[in-house]
């Protein structure tokens, strides 16, 4: 893993130890949105490597791009320049049609606030993704059971977000998030809305389900408390990244 | 699609609004479509029960009966064309008709034709001096065997029995053999007297598999274009009023169509507003713009389908209930099909109108905006 701003690195081989690739490496990626005749530079130059089991917290106050960063690595925004290869896959030169069929195949996201479907159980939920993308049908019913299981929500399948507490709202976004298996999981402010100890509680749910399942992940946090859960703290100012 | 499906199973409520709007607009739609076809058939069903292929007027009568008249030459000339195998005269009176036991000022309006092919549902002409009576005249006191005295001259025909359903510009019909419209015709209306053998209109029945339109030109070309030959349903329709009253109703059958495109533009618009969180997450997800356009117009489509069952059934029970020979209300499963259809197409155009929302929401919204 290396950290690097402009210029970019031409450090070592885009791997982990295991041998599997990187679930993330982004290259001098750079964002630029125009508003009117101006030009704002939202990510400049960044440059990061996400081992395949590693856990990553970005840190950075509101506006310093790193929901750009979170969006470009889960294929939700386009970079202007650089490139972007999530689990060995260059989606640099991706157009909107294949950026969403990558989302569905290849990626997961837990929103800020969760976002759960509010009319869908728990269950459905995870079905969700089936629903949106490849509808496996049975296939899916498994692994969204077998999910539910091991995330402790056995019991709580068929009840509503309304019906369930906090924690096991988050769990259920959790299972979402990997329902399609992916080699990235992205995190959006996962304890915003939480008190201290709730908010330890989700993180440490978080680095214990995705390290025994050595599935990477990016948590955006702006606070610092949560940072220990990670196995790396990158922060980013004003669209740059620092170690 | 199932996502749709599901939402409202678990929230019914929401589109409690929509469906009873829609209700209310496949009633108006059914009852004005059943208004039109009762108007029409109370006004063209005795000439839509004619067993022919054409009907041939004089050409200068704008195929009105009453200013029609076709003689013997014409009839053998019709007689001539190929392909035709039968012709009948037929020609109607409308009159007053007073019932035994009636005030002698209250008249029942009554058609009389005079025919010489049977029309469907009607048996061949009885005896001299009797008719065949529409069912509708029961409920005015007319009965098996009674003696009617129509016109100004009080000619007396007896009812010999009774058929169904056939009428003739808003009037009940009486169906009697030439010769007795004849004497009816000649006693009351002097100004308009029949020569034996003239008739306001003849029926003509082709051989099997024989084209209306072909016969048709073949007849008028036969009588040097003296005659004006319909098919049966372009005959019915040719009756004065009824192209207007269709165009009147269809007019206002095509307003209440486009207020349900609004209805259903404007409640799904505001839906679609509502869920730009929701589907700005499942965008992020990957789902397609198209996937939740089509939840948008699954939805729309059952809110139709129940919208239009409901109406179909109330349209039903109207009918059952409306008193015959009140207001003239047909329902037909043609008329609630054709409804229906109207409104899935009007609920799919309303459901195009969110189409740009769903395209224009961003998946980026799902994690907040860019910073």
């Amino acid at each position: 893993m290396s950290i690097d701003t402009d210029p970019p690195p031409s450090s070592g081989p885009a791997a982990s130890a295991s041998g599997a690739p990187d679930a993330l490496d982004l290259e001098s990626v750079r964002k630029v949105y125009k508003m009117g005749d101006e030009e704002v530079v939202a990510l400049d130059h960044a440059t990061l490597r996400v081992a395949s089991d590693e856990i990553v917290a970005l840190v950075g106050p509101s506006g310093s791009g790193k929901t750009t960063l979170c969006s470009i690595a889960g294929g939700i925004l386009a970079a202007t320049a650089g490139r972007v290869v999530v689990g060995g896959r260059d989606i640099s030169g991706y157009n909107e049609k294949k950026l969403s069929a990558f989302r569905r195949e290849s990626v997961g996201f837990v929103f800020q606030s969760v976002n759960l479907v509010p009319f869908l159980t728990a269950r459905e939920n995870l079905l969700v993704v089936d629903e949106i993308g490849a509808r496996t049908g049975a296939p899916a019913r498994a692994r969204a059971d077998q999910l539910l299981e091991e995330l402790g929500l056995a019991d709580r399948r068929n009840n509503l977000p309304g019906q369930l507490s906090g924690g096991q709202r988050q769990r259920v976004a959790i299972g979402r998030s990997l329902m399609n298996d992916p080699s990235l999981v992205l995190f959006d402010e996962p304890t915003s809305a939480l008190d201290t100890k709730l908010g330890e509680q989700v993180m440490e749910l978080i680095r214990d389900e995705m390290k025994s399942r050595g599935i990477a992940s990016v948590i955006v946090t702006h606070d610092e408390r949560m940072t220990h859960f990670a196995d790396r703290t990158v922060h980013i100012i004003d669209g740059i990244l620092r170690a | 699609m199932k996502l749709a499906l599901r939402e409202m199973r678990r929230r019914p409520g929401r589109f409690v609004t929509a469906t009873i709007i829609l209700t209310l607009i496949a009633l108006l739609l059914m009852f004005l479509g059943g208004l039109l076809d009762g108007l029409v058939s109370r006004s063209t069903s005795a000439i839509k029960a004619q067993d022919g292929t054409v009907i041939v007027f004089s050409s200068t009568s704008q195929s009105s009966f009453p200013s029609s008249r076709l003689g013997a030459d014409q009839r053998a000339k019709v007689v001539a064309v190929p392909g035709v195998e039968a012709v009948g005269g037929l020609s109607v009176s409308q009159l007053g008709a007073r019932v035994p036991g009636n005030g002698p000022r209250d008249l029942i309006d009554v058609a009389l034709f005079g025919y010489e092919i049977a029309p469907k549902g009607v048996p061949a002409p009885p005896p001299t001096g009797e008719a065949w009576a529409d069912d509708s005249l029961q409920d005015k006191g007319v009965t098996q065997g009674m003696t009617l005295a129509l016109g100004p001259a009080r000619t007396p025909v007896k009812v010999a029995g009774f058929i169904s359903g056939l009428q003739y510009s808003g009037q009940a019909t009486l169906w009697s053999s030439a010769q007795t419209w004849r004497d009816v015709q000649n006693a009351n209306r002097p100004d308009a007297r029949s020569a034996d053998g003239v008739f306001q209109a003849f029926v003509v029945q082709g051989g099997s598999g024989a084209s209306s339109t072909e016969l048709a030109t073949s007849i008028d070309a036969a009588t040097g274009g003296s005659t004006k030959t319909l098919g049966i349903a372009a005959a019915a329709n040719a009756q004065p009023g009824v192209s207007q009253q269709t165009s009147t109703f269809n007019q206002i059958i095509g307003v209440t169509i486009i207020i349900a495109i609004t209805v259903v533009a404007l409640f799904f618009a505001l839906l679609v507003v509502e869920r730009t969180a929701l589907y700005g997450v499942l965008k992020a997800m990957g789902a397609k713009s198209r996937t939740l356009f089509g939840g948008v117009v699954a939805q729309a489509v059952v809110v139709t389908l129940i919208a239009s069952a409901i109406g179909a059934a109330v349209s039903l029970a109207l009918a059952a209930a409306i008193p015959s020979g009140s207001i003239p209300f047909t329902i037909t499963t043609v008329r609630i099909l054709s409804s229906v259809g109207y409104l899935l197409v009007a609920s799919i155009i309303g459901c195009a109108f969110s189409l740009r929302r769903v395209l224009r929401i961003d998946p980026a919204s799902a994690i907040g905006s860019a910073s």
